[in-house]
């Protein structure tokens, strides 16, 4: 089947209608229709490594649960891999690997180790395959000394690492990973991001992600798709992502003693004080280097932080603007 | 490849292929049960006690006196027996099936779906727990006591009978938890109404028919074909008549009716599945 250089996943008019009925009195309910997804059209190539991103409630997930075969769509085309998810889901479900950041798909009571075993068995993976990509994974995510650990003992970051093997082990065509660094670490955040970029480096495989977390796009992705309410409000490079959103990221800054306002920054503005701590913001498109230099050598500098754009922000700012 | 018309060959595929699945999850519970034998064995016996505690019951009620609606310890014994047994092997094998309102809930429903195993399969066997054995354990003591008390002319006929209709009411009660799960998929809240029939079901059946309003009785034989698990061929190898008066070939039909309830039951699970993955919750 052909799904060799054309678009890998192919997105097309995509819709998701719910019918969401409303208890409006004693006995009677009211229909309302609610539209998840609403017409969204992206394509991604194979090898692409790709952030899916929007505020709660935008869509994602809606648009994830179509593209692994769990829901059908009320409306458009989709197809993965030349295949079509909700018609040919257990074809589908062979070639993909999918993470849930907020639940694990491991069984929570037994070891890691009986897990891979179940999914091995259940996606029929030929045994040296298998002991091969178990082998690469317990190396790069560190799970040596888990494997015999009930999941339910695992700390969050573990079991994501955890997942995450899980989801390889069949060696999936495509990864779809939902909210992957959620509630984690720096260092296992660190670890997972090395981790993927390395996976889609040596085996093309290619990465769907959604996440809150800007900089995980940023360490991962060139390109995002962004959706609101359900439709497609940007599809491209993330530096552009910037320039569309307008995204600041801001400088806390902790001053010796409380000061008037920090002026005289070029490319910065104060946007607010308390005491000795003053948050700076400038464009996320520019360095925070020559920023810091100069406040170093203007003011009496004790600590600062840097903080980046929340993507709710962005996306508030590329509506307004 | 893509008319989305499920060919028979494919559904038979289907079918083996989750019976498989099934069979090796199944094995992964057991062997991680027994890493802990002792717990296992504790649970066992606990299993074992708290379902023969029924069972005191009736004996209790048979010291006071020598009939239960015209049926004798032995008669009762052998009632209880073939019901539990019955319950006993539904409940091991596909008694998880029930939990589909948690699954939808806690969002791991969308879990069995991105696996290649049908999701009955998937939540049939998890968790699968070998002390439920206690109850089938327990149900069998009672039934060979009973066997051995009657007093009956085992023939072969008569054998056959006796399996075929504790089989017959292991695969009923078992699409009763499978249609409970289902009907979940639609109301998660099902899961009460449809303990109501099988714990509620499987009490009913330890008790001879004519302690009951003869409404109740009828309900249940048509309402929920409950009544083919025990009550019919059971009335048949005691030699009783039936309270309702139906033809005598319905005794053997527990089969027939159990065959039935797996189609059926079969249809209303992919229906429900179906509503779920067009809803998402």
């Amino acid at each position: 089947m052909s799904d060799g250089d054309g678009e890998f996943i192919d997105v097309r008019e995509l819709t998701k209608t719910f019918t969401v009925r409303r208890k409006t009195g004693l006995l009677r309910r009211t229909a309302t229709q609610v539209h998840a997804v609403d017409g969204i059209s992206f394509a991604l190539r194979r090898g692409e490594m790709v952030g899916f991103i929007g505020p709660n409630g935008a869509g994602k997930s809606t648009t994830i649960k179509m593209l692994t075969g769990i829901l059908t769509p009320t409306d458009g085309s989709l197809r993965v891999a030349g295949v079509d998810p909700w018609q040919e889901r257990t074809r589908l479900v062979r070639r993909i690997g999918v993470v849930f950041g907020q639940r694990t798909t491991l069984w929570w009571d037994l070891p890691l180790r009986d897990s891979y075993g179940l999914v091995r068995r259940m996606y029929r993976i030929p045994r040296a395959r298998f002991e091969e990509n178990l082998a690469r994974c317990v190396e790069l995510l560190e799970l040596g000394d888990l494997l015999d650990v009930p999941v339910r003992q695992l700390s969050l970051g573990q079991r994501m690492r955890g997942d995450i093997t899980a989801a390889l082990l069949h060696d999936p065509d495509v990864l779809y990973l939902d909210e992957p660094t959620i509630g984690l670490d720096v260092v296992s955040k660190a670890r997972v991001r090395r981790f993927l970029v390395a996976l889609n480096a040596e085996l093309g495989t290619t990465v769907l992600l959604t996440t809150h977390d800007l900089s995980d796009i940023e360490h991962l992705c060139k390109r995002v798709v962004v959706i609101d309410h359900g439709r497609l409000v940007y599809d491209g490079l993330l530096s552009g992502l910037h320039e569309v959103g307008r995204g600041e990221r801001t400088l806390v800054v902790d001053l010796e003693r409380e000061l008037p306002p920090i002026e005289g920054i070029p490319g910065a503005r104060t946007v607010r004080t308390e005491g000795p701590r003053q948050w700076l913001a400038f464009p996320a498109s520019a360095s925070a280097a020559p920023l810091v230099s100069q406040l170093a050598a203007d003011y009496p500098l004790v600590d600062l932080s840097l903080r980046e754009p929340a993507i709710e922000d962005v996306i508030a700012r590329m509506y307004a603007g | 490849m893509a008319d989305g018309t499920p060919r028979p060959r494919a559904v038979l595929g289907d079918a083996v292929w989750g019976v498989r699945a099934y069979g090796f999850i199944v094995a992964m519970w057991v062997r991680s049960t027994m890493a802990y034998r002792a717990s296992f064995a504790m649970m066992l016996a606990a299993n074992f006690a708290t379902t023969f505690l029924d069972f005191a019951a009736i004996m209790i009620m048979f010291s006071q006196v020598d009939a239960l609606g015209g049926f004798t310890l032995p008669e009762v014994a052998f009632l209880y027996g073939t019901s539990c047994v019955a319950f006993g092997l539904s409940d091991l094998l596909l008694g998880t099936a029930e939990r589909v309102g948690r699954r939808v809930r806690d969002g791991t429903m969308d879990v069995l779906l991105t696996r290649p195993v049908p999701v009955l399969s998937q939540l049939a066997a998890d968790r699968f727990a070998l002390r439920r054995l206690g109850r089938i354990i327990q149900g069998s003591l009672v039934l060979g006591w009973a066997v051995l008390r009657l007093d009956l002319d085992w023939t072969p006929g008569r054998v056959a009978l006796l399996f075929s209709m504790v089989l017959s009411g292991a695969a009923i009660f078992g699409c009763v938890f499978v249609l409970g799960g289902a009907f979940q998929f639609w109301a998660q809240d099902a899961s009460e109404v449809q303990n109501a029939f099988t714990y509620g079901g499987t009490t009913l059946l330890q008790y001879p028919p004519t302690v009951f309003g003869k409404e109740l009785v009828r309900g249940v034989t048509f309402v929920v074909p409950l009544a083919f698990v025990n009550w019919l061929p059971a009335l048949r190898l005691l030699g009783r008549d039936d309270p309702l008066g139906l033809p005598g070939g319905l005794d053997f039909a527990s089969p027939a009716v159990a065959l039935l309830c797996c189609a059926v039951t079969g249809l209303v699970w992919r229906a429900g599945l179906r509503a779920y993955r067009s809803t998402g919750s």
